[in-house]
């Protein structure tokens, strides 16, 4: 079981600053989503009023057909895991924290928590605040993945925790998907790692949607155009152009949008070449710019 | 320098690393497995890993790894026995080295001509070392 996700015109203001401005998403559900946006993008606010932890004020933010806020059917549905704090309360023991996120999920998986401790080297006894950063990020994932939430969600959970841990993570939440589809979303900044996990991605800046694709997709829309500088700069007209290089003669101009078979045909006879662009490049041409 | 400029290589820092970012991975994904058939490491009517094996191995997607093995079930390489999995289709080899062929002096061989004329190197140089590779084998 997966739940889908309807967003229209959610807008969220602070004094200072407006969080989610005007934003209109639509999720089926079933995937593994890819949540990017810098630092401050609007990503942790956008998963809180999903998961319920505010109201929604401007807008709406629909989950499988309800609003989730105060709607305990929905809510026992949705997990949300936060950098690590979530589920840690000091004082507390890892197993008494696994106690406590068991009587609240319906889905809960006594099997896969006990598999997912051992992975990552987690001692049911230890005392939370004796956990590293990243032992307290493990935690998290294990009671993220553990919960099986027809809708789980991972804002930057892996924090602290070293490459190794992190592989083993993404690892987990792939084969965890697979015996058990759902809707999965992720959001990260270390977009290399774990771009292959992803069904679609979603980019959001400044509280603003900037993309929602199919990974692949987003991918080849995005093209390094390189050569002799007057032929690309021909070539590029008209175009996205997201950003710009030049060493001696040649340029490399980064573009965004279909470029259609005609289009390569003519940049082959001028002597262009057409690469791709990695996601995490592509990523940072989409959202750079005037960042307060 | 073209190419070093132009060039964006998608490195996993850790594990198996095998697609980059020239195309979309569902797309490398089928060459990889006509490398293996071509190569004969995937025999006629053998089965193939499922597609989650297979994204769990590469650590992808297996939306995206259904889809690479999708398009080769389209293109006849492979054939699903329902409830089994993915077979390679016993003609698989003989078409796809029959496609390598036709490809064969677009893609190697006039590429390396053009890159011979621009370095200055002789076409006659070229002749006679893939003469002297060939040695005594017969032809």
């Amino acid at each position: 079981m997966s739940l889908g996700i309807d967003i229209q015109g959610l807008t969220v203001r602070y004094p200072d600053v407006t969080a989610i401005d005007d934003l209109t998403l639509r999720l089926a559900g079933g995937k593994i989503y890819g949540l990017l946006g810098r630092n401050g993008s609007g990503k942790t606010t956008l998963l809180s009023l999903i998961a319920a932890y505010r109201r929604v004020r401007e807008g709406r933010v629909i989950v499988d057909g309800q609003e989730p806020f105060e709607n305990e059917r929905l809510t026992q549905q949705i997990c949300l895991i936060r950098e690590a704090g979530d589920v840690v309360i000091d004082g507390d023991s890892v197993g008494n924290i696994l106690r406590r996120a068991r009587l609240l999920r319906p889905t809960w998986d006594d099997d896969a928590a006990e598999r997912l401790l051992e992975l990552f080297e987690l001692p049911r006894r230890r005392g939370v605040s004796k956990l590293s950063r990243g032992q307290r990020s493990a935690l998290g994932i294990t009671v993220g993945l553990a919960s099986r939430a027809p809708l789980t969600m991972f804002d930057e959970s892996y924090l602290g925790m070293d490459a190794p841990s992190r592989y083993a993570f993404y690892d987990a939440l792939l084969e965890d998907y697979m015996e058990h589809p759902r809707t999965i979303i992720l959001s990260t900044h270390l977009i290399e790692e774990v771009a292959r996990l992803f069904e679609e991605v979603v980019i959001i800046d400044r509280g603003r949607l900037v993309a929602h694709e199919d990974t692949d997709t987003l991918r080849m829309r995005g093209a390094a155009v390189v050569g002799p500088a007057v032929a690309v700069d021909d070539f590029t007209a008209g175009m996205t152009v997201l950003g710009e290089q030049r060493l001696g003669g040649t340029k490399s101009v980064t573009v965004y949008g279909d470029i259609g078979e005609d289009a390569r045909r003519v940049a082959t006879d001028w002597g262009l070449e057409l690469s791709p662009v990695a996601l995490q490049d592509l990523f940072v041409h989409l959202t750079k710019g005037d960042h307060a | 320098m073209l190419r070093f400029f132009g060039e964006v290589m998608n490195l996993w820092t850790e594990g198996v690393c095998m697609f980059d970012d020239r195309s979309p991975i569902y797309h490398q994904i089928a060459e990889a497995i006509k490398n293996d058939i071509l190569s004969g490491e995937l025999g006629a009517d053998e089965q193939v890993m499922s597609t989650n094996q297979y994204a769990a191995y590469y650590r992808i997607n297996p939306a995206t790894a259904a889809k690479g093995f999708q398009q080769l079930v389209d293109e006849g390489v492979l054939y699903k026995r329902r409830g089994i999995g993915m077979f390679v289709s016993p003609d698989a080899r003989r078409s796809l080295v029959e496609q390598r062929r036709e490809r064969f002096f677009a893609d190697v061989v006039e590429p390396m001509v053009s890159e011979a004329r621009i370095i200055g190197i002789p076409l006659d140089d070229v002749v006679a070392r893939i003469q002297a590779m060939r040695g005594g084998e017969p032809v």
